[in-house]
């Protein structure tokens, strides 16, 4: 019995989503190894031979595995199937493209976006933007399984596994890599930030999601996100979406401005330790959820926010 | 080329779903109904493609109940041409789906298969990406922009950093993302030319698929609730809390 992780990572390191994976694995039961598929990704493979119980790192290093193309990516994969009995990555966008294509080829039925192992054949998911909760046993004899990572947390260092190499598998040579459009931030990464601080349709404006919601973001050094509703309106980049459809988050502080609370909205932060909410609808479904609601306009009271952490020395 | 649409009946997505007490899943009995949101999406954007003279023929088929066919209509009311109509009763699993796709597919051999890139309901996001696998067909998941050349395609998608472009040899599957386009109404002209439109009537069983699920639910819960805070009057006083009370700053 062996579990293999498919690590999230950016060549030359592993991402925070690939730690909090590696729980996920662990419960599991068995031992686990890390697939790390890149294009000169050894440095990636050596962070992830650090993390602690990870037992052997494969790394499979060719120009084939370096833009996410799902169709190499799952026929490495599914390559390797005969030695594991479990596959497990992160609900990631690039994994939420891969891992069903890898399921249906070994004709088993993926559990998408665990937030619990209950047994190694049985698990938790939310169902309807998490307004209910499942719990699934597989019968495969072989497990494809994503992980919501905001509900577990993140395996540390402490391990020194071997770095093998995986053989590279012919590429079905049916999609290519055209361009990609990557935002360049210091900023947090959504879904490992710490704080969050999210603009709704109540901004109006791109400039004013400039002026009002990323000042006090970076003052709290903070990840920015926002409502479909402001992505929708060309306020936000989609990759900051929060919600059932975008980024599930769940951050020690999340900060909801201008947010009516929308349930898909509510699906992907109603798990953060702290909520906060500044609306000026005092009857918005965010204060449902929100352990500190502000009724005020954000115009006034965002710019009077970042002046006052200003003064607390942040 | 011919274009598939499949398409899901699923709980409207207005609709605040509510856990049966003994358990065994989510109230369904007199909650309204509708095509999942994702698949309007891929509709329209089939529509599109023939409006722009790129597609022949849109095709719509939806796999459930039979009331799954006032879905293929909403789809035929939009503008597709004919419907398919799978039969299937209970919980057929998106691994089922997609094989009953794929014998519809190898019938109707269509160009381009758009799908939603997941159903509100069960928030599986897998059906598109399957069914790819099992026609060994090339995939672009979560798409924003897709544009025709001549057999082939090229198709943004919204990933994680932004956004990221790929070409697909065709046939090939797309799946959508909320921003490819903004779906049409019907008109009532429509509706009635689509009570006239062609639905062919399939059972599951025509196809040969095993239905029986890989996974078995063993209960569906309510999540844990999540109680509303307090009001504060001002900024300070939210500064306060925050510092003092909630100590996240």
């Amino acid at each position: 019995m062996t579990t293999l992780l498919i690590a999230e990572h950016d060549n030359a390191s592993i991402k925070d989503a690939t730690n909090k994976t590696l729980t996920a694995a662990a419960a599991l039961g068995a031992d686990v190894h890390v697939l790390v598929a890149g294009e000169n990704a050894k440095a990636a493979a050596d962070a992830a031979s650090k993390l602690a119980g990870v037992k052997k790192v494969l790394l499979a290093d060719n120009a084939a595995y370096a833009h996410d193309l799902a169709e190499p990516l799952a026929a490495l994969i599914v390559s390797l199937a005969p030695s594991y009995d479990a596959f497990v990555a992160p609900a990631t966008s690039r994994f939420k493209n891969v891992m069903p294509r890898v399921a249906a080829l070994l004709d088993v039925m993926q559990v998408s976006e665990i937030i619990k192992v209950v047994s190694p054949d049985t698990f938790e998911r939310p169902i309807y933007a998490g307004n209910a909760i499942q719990t699934v046993k597989s019968k495969d004899a072989k497990k494809v399984i994503t992980v919501r990572t905001s509900t577990f947390a993140a395996a540390g260092d402490g391990g020194s596994a071997p770095v093998e190499n995986a053989a590279a598998v012919a590429d079905p040579g049916l999609s290519s890599f055209v361009g990609e459009e990557v935002a360049k931030s210091d900023r947090p990464e959504l879904t490992s930030a710490k704080i969050i601080v999210s603009g709704g349709r109540a901004m109006q404006s791109r400039e004013n999601f400039a002026k009002y919601i990323e000042p006090l973001a970076d003052k709290l050094g903070a990840g920015v996100g926002a409502s479909r509703a402001a992505v929708d309106a060309g306020y936000a980049p989609n990759d900051w979406q929060v919600g059932q459809t975008g980024k599930v988050v769940a951050p020690e502080l999340y900060v909801a401005i201008g947010i009516s609370g929308a349930i898909q909205h509510l699906a992907g932060m109603k798990d953060s330790k702290v909520i906060v909410a500044i609306n000026k609808d005092e009857d918005a479904p965010i204060f449902q959820v929100a352990d500190y609601g502000l009724v005020a306009d954000l115009y006034q009271a965002v710019p009077e926010l970042t002046e006052a952490l200003g003064k607390l020395g942040k | 080329m011919k274009v598939l649409v499949p398409v899901k009946r699923v709980v409207d997505y207005n609709v605040k779903v509510r856990v049966k007490s003994d358990g065994t899943g989510v109230e369904l009995a007199n909650v309204k109904m509708s095509m999942n949101p994702f698949d309007e999406i891929a509709v329209e954007e089939a529509l599109r493609l023939k409006e722009a003279g790129k597609a022949t023929e849109v095709v719509v088929v939806s796999i459930g109940p039979a009331q799954a066919s006032e879905t293929i209509r909403t789809g035929l009311a939009m503008g597709a041409d004919r419907g398919i109509l799978v039969k299937a009763e209970g919980n057929v699993e998106p691994l089922a789906v997609a094989k009953i796709l794929k014998a519809v597919a190898d019938a109707e051999k269509p160009g381009l298969i758009i799908l939603g890139k997941q159903a509100i309901d069960d928030d599986s996001n897998q059906t598109g990406q399957m069914l790819a696998a099992l026609l060994g067909w090339s995939q672009a998941t979560f798409a924003s922009k897709l544009e025709v050349e001549g057999s082939d395609f090229k198709v943004t998608r919204e990933v994680d950093g932004g956004l990221q472009t790929v070409q697909l040899k065709g046939p090939a599957i797309v799946t959508t993302d909320l921003r490819l386009n903004e779906p049409r109404y019907a008109s009532l002209p429509n509706i009635m030319k689509a009570k006239k439109k062609p639905i062919d009537d399939k059972n599951a069983s025509d196809y040969g698929v095993d239905l029986t699920p890989h996974l078995e639910v063993l209960k569906t819960a309510e999540p844990p609730g999540r109680k509303g805070g307090v009001k504060v009057k001002d900024v300070a006083e939210l500064v306060s809390k925050l510092k003092t009370e909630a100590g996240v700053l």
